[in-house]
């Protein structure tokens, strides 16, 4: 029997303003309209000072364990401008820019950083699921709400976002997997940033291509230059169409760097070499976008100074508003346990407030109870 | 009426809620064509289709995953695991994600979704086959349990567990699936979940139990022809606990009954409740018959494992002699 070939493939990159100022007219003419391009660049610069903000909120104690987004926002921000507004995003950590676009308020980004479960409670309509802990679970998530759209013979997919660390979970394969046999339309976006918290790249995939995961699955694939607003606007399109007229899955991997620390409790100099920091810094999506704004001369300096300015105020409010939110009731974490409260948690409550070491609040009637004082729980 | 066994009884129930509500889907492996390994799903996927009754790949915590999902967008999933050694590679989505997505958003998101795992041993089936893990998930904030030990049970509970708004897990003890029959209402009803059952009643002495184990009650109190109050839990989360509270102020004494390992298995959290509630009404110390703290034993061994009405019945007599 003769050695036949069963299998050959390879995957396309596509780069449209690369990191050297040179804009593909072919593939990006008429991709972003000025007038747009203009708001995607005042959302990234926004999404970037709110960075910095939540680092000094952080150090100063006023916000718990930030993760940064710094040098991926091209990223979610291309995604959810080239999806339609009823698409579900599925975020991981790092998407601010595209939960921003999307309509999702700062300042419920920000409470969901100061340790307040109400910055999750992200409105229905805005199709964006919240923010959680978990590395990799999303995916499946994401599987199951595009899964519901087809089985209303709606058109609405779902893009979901996790990084290069989380393509080493069980849950990853599982959703591919799932996406790819029962053809769920899904669009699978790894933003492939490099780190793992210390973590390097090469030792979540050993493959030159993150991709080319998406292969064994049987589902479409493409990597992109993800620092490129244009070449994530493309590729998001152009799977976007494919994946809402098969009904089929498709991947993306986004090639990126994160510019910060993994969060505000991670010192990435650590484990990093300033040079290889240096080098991608010179291929921030936004210095690169500016770059070519200006040389298009539809951005200058004095309009990067208003922007400044504007930007520096929306944020300012955008925390004033989160930190005026009044705080939560101490009784509040056994709200939304349940649609309806078991009586047991009824009494687990009630006892809470008598500081009771666990009685059941009716034993205790007729009992000399002393009230103690809980200075640290009061509000 | 009609003389149904627990595996007719899960059959019709499903088949009601998914006529009455398209909404309601079932995924997991082997649900489909097949009708499930225990034929629990037998003749859904001819009646309700493919896109209802959806084999899925083999991956635990890919189906309760994409169920919460599918949940999360509006639909009542009804995910089956083969069997709850299984639920391992699903604990993640669990009790990271059901459990916690509608406290995680203040109630924008919820998952009402039920998840259909049969339980326990008794069938001489292979290891990981035979567990008894309801505790673990009633210690999961956010979860309720259920684990009927009839029939009649089955059907109301399944039904009430299907329609409620949270993620509920629901013990299907694989012992008794074919053990007996029962006399089951074609028509709707619905049994609250939270709700346990006095199965009968007493003055001697109550015992609680839940899923197959009642049965051995059963048998141990005839054996021991005493004066019992036998009380099937039916829900593990919420516990009526003052169901058991009415019953052990009546008594002032208590038998627990479980085939989970004694240690931190439900019959420790209900004797601490007990303690806390019932203290200066107890005649004798509150008593469990369970599991041992061993890894459950291949079949020729499960039997000595379980609890069965003999150890039973000399938990009984020593609880009454004290």
């Amino acid at each position: 029997m003769p050695i036949t070939k069963v299998f050959s493939t390879e995957i396309e990159r596509v780069s449209i303003l690369d990191e050297h100022g040179k804009f593909d007219e072919k593939l990006g003419k008429g991709l972003i309209p000025d007038a747009d391009l203009l708001r995607l660049y005042e959302s990234m610069v926004a999404c970037r000072h709110l960075d910095e903000v939540a680092f000094r909120l952080q150090r100063s104690g006023r916000m718990g364990t930030y993760p940064q987004n710094m040098g991926q926002e091209a990223n979610s921000l291309g995604a959810a401008y080239a999806l339609n507004k009823d698409d579900w995003l599925v975020p991981c950590y790092r998407e601010n820019c595209g939960l921003f676009w999307r309509g999702v308020p700062m300042e419920l980004i920000l409470l969901h950083w100061m340790g307040d479960e109400r910055g999750n409670a992200i409105p229905r309509e805005l199709y964006c699921t919240p923010l959680a802990i978990p590395i990799g679970t999303q995916m499946l998530h994401a599987t199951g709400l595009a899964w519901a759209s087809k089985y209303r013979g709606e058109k609405r997919l779902a893009c979901t976002f996790f990084g290069d660390g989380a393509t080493s979970e069980g849950d990853f394969h599982e959703a591919c997997n799932f996406a790819a046999n029962l053809e769920i339309p899904v669009i699978f976006f790894c933003q492939n940033n490099f780190w793992a918290i210390s973590v390097p790249g090469k030792i979540q995939c050993s493959a030159p291509t993150v991709a080319q995961r998406a292969i064994a699955y049987g589902m479409k694939t493409v990597q992109c230059d993800g620092n490129d607003l244009f070449a994530v606007v493309k590729c998001v399109r152009d799977m976007a169409a494919y994946t809402r007229e098969t009904g089929k899955p498709a991947f993306i991997e986004g090639v990126t760097y994160r510019l910060g620390d993994h969060t505000t409790a991670d010192d990435a100099r650590r484990y990093r070499d300033a040079a290889e920091v240096e080098m991608w810094k010179t291929r921030d999506p936004i210095t690169r976008l500016k770059a070519y704004m200006k040389d298009r001369k539809i951005w200058n300096d004095s309009k990067e100074g208003e922007l400044k300015e504007k930007v520096e105020k929306e944020i300012a409010a955008a925390v004033e508003r989160a930190e005026t939110i009044a705080a939560p009731t101490r009784d509040d974490f056994f709200n939304a346990m349940y649609a309806e409260l078991p009586p047991d948690l009824e009494r687990q409550r009630d006892t809470m407030q008598t500081h009771g070491l666990g009685e059941d609040p009716a034993q205790l009637e007729g009992a000399e109870v002393r009230q103690l004082d809980h200075p640290e729980h009061a509000h | 009426m009609a003389n149904l066994t627990l595996v007719q009884a899960i059959n019709l129930a499903l088949v009601q809620e998914m006529e009455k509500d398209d909404r309601v889907i079932i995924l997991g492996e082997d649900v489909g064509p097949n009708g499930g390994v225990f034929r629990v799903t037998e003749g859904l996927h001819k009646r309700f289709g493919a896109h209802r009754v959806v084999d899925s790949p083999l991956a635990e915590s890919g189906i309760i995953g994409t169920s919460i999902g599918l949940a999360m967008a509006g639909l009542r999933p009804v995910p089956e695991i083969q069997f709850e050694g299984f639920l391992g590679p699903a604990y993640d989505q669990l009790c990271s994600h059901a459990a916690r997505m509608r406290t995680r958003t203040r109630g924008a998101f919820t998952v009402p979704m039920t998840v259909r795992v049969p339980v326990g041993g008794g069938i001489h089936a292979p290891e990981l086959h035979s567990d008894s893990p309801e505790s673990i998930y009633a210690h999961t904030p956010g979860l309720k349990v259920v684990m009927p030990s009839s029939p009649y049970d089955a059907k109301g509970l399944l039904v009430a567990s299907i329609r409620d708004p949270d993620p509920v897990i629901f013990f299907e003890p694989k012992r008794i699936y074919r053990a007996f029959r029962e006399e089951v209402p074609e028509d709707e009803y619905v049994i609250p979940l939270g709700q346990a059952r006095v199965v009968c009643e007493g003055e001697e002495m109550t015992m609680v139990s839940w899923g197959s184990s009642v049965i051995q009650c059963m048998q141990a109190i005839e054996r021991t022809g005493r004066n019992i109050e036998l009380i099937d839990l039916r829900t593990i989360y919420p516990l009526d606990m003052d169901a058991i509270e009415a019953s052990v102020k009546k008594t002032g004494r208590c038998v627990i009954v479980h085939e989970a390992p004694k240690t931190c298995g439900l019959g420790a959290e209900i004797s601490a409740r007990i303690m806390e509630r019932c203290f200066l009404h107890l005649e004798a110390p509150v008593q469990r018959v369970t599991g041992f703290d061993t890894i459950m034993p291949y079949y020729k061994l499960e039997l000595e494992y379980l609890p069965d009405a003999a150890r039973i019945a000399r938990a009984i007599e020593e609880t009454a002699a004290y």
